[in-house]
């Protein structure tokens, strides 16, 4: 087995790349489960809605790729304070599997959806962008070609949980979402609107997703409904990689998932066809071995 | 006291005797549609028992034992394919695994249908033991998405492992055995099974673990024995339906909306619209979903309504359908049946409700 540093780097480069939008749809996980309990079965889907918005803001109503971008981080979080009330707030005293299955539903509906409106086949999203050759230039260090994409998308992901981190941790709202996954009726007696907290966190974290979801399609720029299925499922795993409930864990594990990911396609390139099954295994591994993820908090169940 | 339970007894033996002159009523409409239905018409018949198998296996795991599984497509996924493999004729393989010859030990398999069913759903429960193993010792939401992730997982060595499953080509030429008789027999065989299964001391460990599982441990249940047994059964019950579904479909391959988590979904509607814990349920929410996804297919070619032309909308089926999910979750929790089963009881109070009603 030769190991060809160039290809080292890039594939770390590219792992990087990939566990930072993994921990972008991971922190949103993370968060309503911390708050609800509940896996958003749909955050695969919504980040997929965010693509299709950027695509069509940018393409039909022509406008520029920011604005657009721009454009579908409004409109999925507004989709997610949507799902939130319609789907989810029905059921938030009911037992946790049919918040659960109800989740599912909403995934499904969300995926027939975009098949009934946008059409069951892919689409190029680079037709979204003036200048598609953004997508190809590359830096050359020897005979080490880095895609400028690549660190375009790192940057924009540490800006966005930079700014995530500073909401939650250094902010009114983000120290009343803090206090209602510790406690619910305890924080709503102390006079916070429990509601408007928690439709703020799906606006979040649908936004964070529909980013990711954008990031995702400059990278591999053909998407069709059922894109964000397995980014969706694999940002789900890295919160629980990383401890579900901690948003550091979720990003720590989002970082981890990718380029643990990509490190075992480079030392074992026939195992290419099979990167899909990895993540499942390091969940059940983690989830074997150390319950609470890397970071979480164990909890005791009381009887 | 020895008069009550002369009666318990006479009743049983009544009940018993209704339920084998339903069956064989049931099998005398299904001979007249046999005969008069035409083709299309039967293949519906057929999948709506297939859907019931599908449906009945899930709910023994997810509504019965209260383990919440999303791994049936993976079962069913591995019938479907151990079934193909043994019943499409060796020339016949030769003539399909094209860009890679199948496998010497694959290649000259042949067997009948009946055999390679139960082969199918014997390798699924195999499956089952094996997956149940890590699986079943999470909870709730992950035991949700490692069942899930298993059945990706083998969707992906499908996809990939050319040599056995022929890869993304699929196998085409399946021979077109699974009829009436054949789906509507095995809907029988394991609802026949299923309920005396719950009906029987596992039966009731099943549902004291779904119930509570803690207070089902102190009470000396083997939680994780009984959930290992229910996901084996409710495996081998899968990968039956999944030969069935193969021999129904004539060609299979793993793309997502085929075996992946989308027929799943499918059968959590199934479940779920007849009321997830009921089999009765179960099997009447199948029929129902069968029923519908056929009769929306009319949205599908141009359609009119009210007086005006519409053209064709791909995939307006899933979204009635989906949308039908979420309402009946959150409107309508408990789906048709609840928990509820039809039993000869509940028919006979109904009927004495009717005629006091009418006497009225």
């Amino acid at each position: 087995m030769s190991l060809n540093p160039t290809i080292l780097i890039q594939n770390l480069l590219n792992g990087l790349m990939v566990g930072g939008l993994y921990a972008l749809i991971a922190v949103g996980y993370t968060m309503v489960y911390g708050i609800l309990r509940l896996i958003n079965f749909a955050f695969g889907d919504v980040m997929v809605m965010g693509i299709y918005f950027a695509y069509y803001g940018a393409t039909l109503i022509r406008l520029s790729f920011p604005l657009a971008v721009t454009v579908s981080l409004a409109g999925t979080a507004l989709l997610g304070i949507v799902i939130d009330r319609l789907a989810y707030k029905p059921l938030r005293n009911s037992p946790r599997i049919s918040a659960l299955i109800t989740a599912i539903g909403v995934s499904f509906f969300i995926e027939s959806f975009a098949v009934v409106f946008f059409g069951p086949n892919y689409k190029p999203f680079l037709d979204a962008l003036e200048n598609k050759t953004i997508a190809f230039e590359s830096f050359v260090i020897g005979n080490v070609y880095l895609p400028k994409i690549i660190f375009i998308i790192l940057g924009i992901t540490a800006i966005a949980l930079f700014i995530l981190f500073v909401i939650v941790y250094r902010t009114k709202i983000g120290m009343a979402m803090r206090a209602i996954s510790a406690d619910i009726p305890t924080t709503s007696l102390m006079g916070i609107n429990v509601d408007n907290v928690i439709g703020f966190t799906f606006a979040i974290s649908s936004a964070l997703a529909a980013l990711a979801g954008v990031m995702w399609a400059l990278r591999y720029p053909s998407f069709y409904p059922y894109t964000g299925f397995v980014p969706g499922l694999k940002a789900f795993i890295a919160a629980v990689f990383g401890g579900i409930g901690s948003i550091g864990g979720a990003v720590v594990g989002g970082i981890l998932l990718g380029v643990i990911e990509m490190m075992i396609i480079t030392l074992f390139p026939t195992l290419m066809q099979y990167k899909d099954a990895f993540a499942f295994i390091i969940l059940i591994v983690i989830l074997l071995v150390k319950p609470a993820g890397l970071l979480g908090k164990r909890t005791v169940e009381k009887v | 006291m020895v008069t009550a339970m002369r009666t318990m007894k006479e009743k049983t033996r009544r009940d018993l005797t209704l339920t084998v002159l339903f069956v064989i009523f049931v099998a005398i409409l299904l001979q007249v549609a046999n005969v008069k239905f035409d083709s299309y018409q039967k293949q519906v018949l057929s999948l709506m028992a297939i859907y019931g198998i599908m449906a009945v296996s899930l709910n023994l795991v997810n509504g019965i034992t209260g383990v919440f599984s999303l791994g049936h497509a993976g079962f069913i996924l591995l019938g479907a394919y151990t079934s193909a493999l043994l019943t499409i004729p060796p020339e016949q393989k030769a003539m399909i695994f094209i860009i890679e010859p199948a496998h010497p030990f694959i290649a000259n398999l042949h067997t009948d249908f009946f055999t390679a069913t139960i082969v199918a759903g014997g390798i699924s429960a195999l499956g089952a033991f094996i997956i149940g193993f890590p699986v079943l010792r999470l909870s709730g939401d992950y035991l949700a998405i490692a069942s899930l992730g298993f059945s990706e997982v083998l969707r992906i060595l499908a996809l990939n492992l050319q040599s056995i499953t022929n890869g993304s080509l699929g196998l085409k030429g399946i021979p077109n055995h699974t009829n009436i008789w054949w789906s509507w027999g095995w809907l029988l065989v394991t609802v026949l099974f299923i309920v005396s299964l719950v009906k029987s001391s596992y039966g009731r460990a099943l549902l004291a673990i779904r119930e509570n599982p803690i207070a089902a441990e102190a009470m000396g249940i083997n939680v994780f024995k009984h959930t290992l047994l229910s996901f084996v059964i409710s495996a081998f019950f899968a990968g039956v339906s999944g030969s069935l579904y193969a021999h129904w479909l004539t060609t299979i391959d793993p793309r997502i909306t085929t075996f992946g988590p989308v027929l799943t979904y499918y059968v959590l509607i199934m479940v779920v619209l007849g009321g997830l814990g009921s089999v009765s349920g179960s099997i009447i929410g199948a029929i129902l979903f069968a029923f519908l996804m056929e009769w929306l297919r009319m949205f599908e070619q141009p359609f009119t309504l009210f007086g005006r032309q519409y053209p064709a909308i791909q995939g307006m089926r899933m979204l009635v359908l989906s949308v039908l999910f979420v309402v009946t979750m959150i409107v309508w929790k408990r789906g048709l049946f609840g928990r509820a089963e039809i039993t000869w009881d509940g028919i006979r109070k109904l009927m004495k409700k009717f005629r006091r009603s009418g006497s009225r």
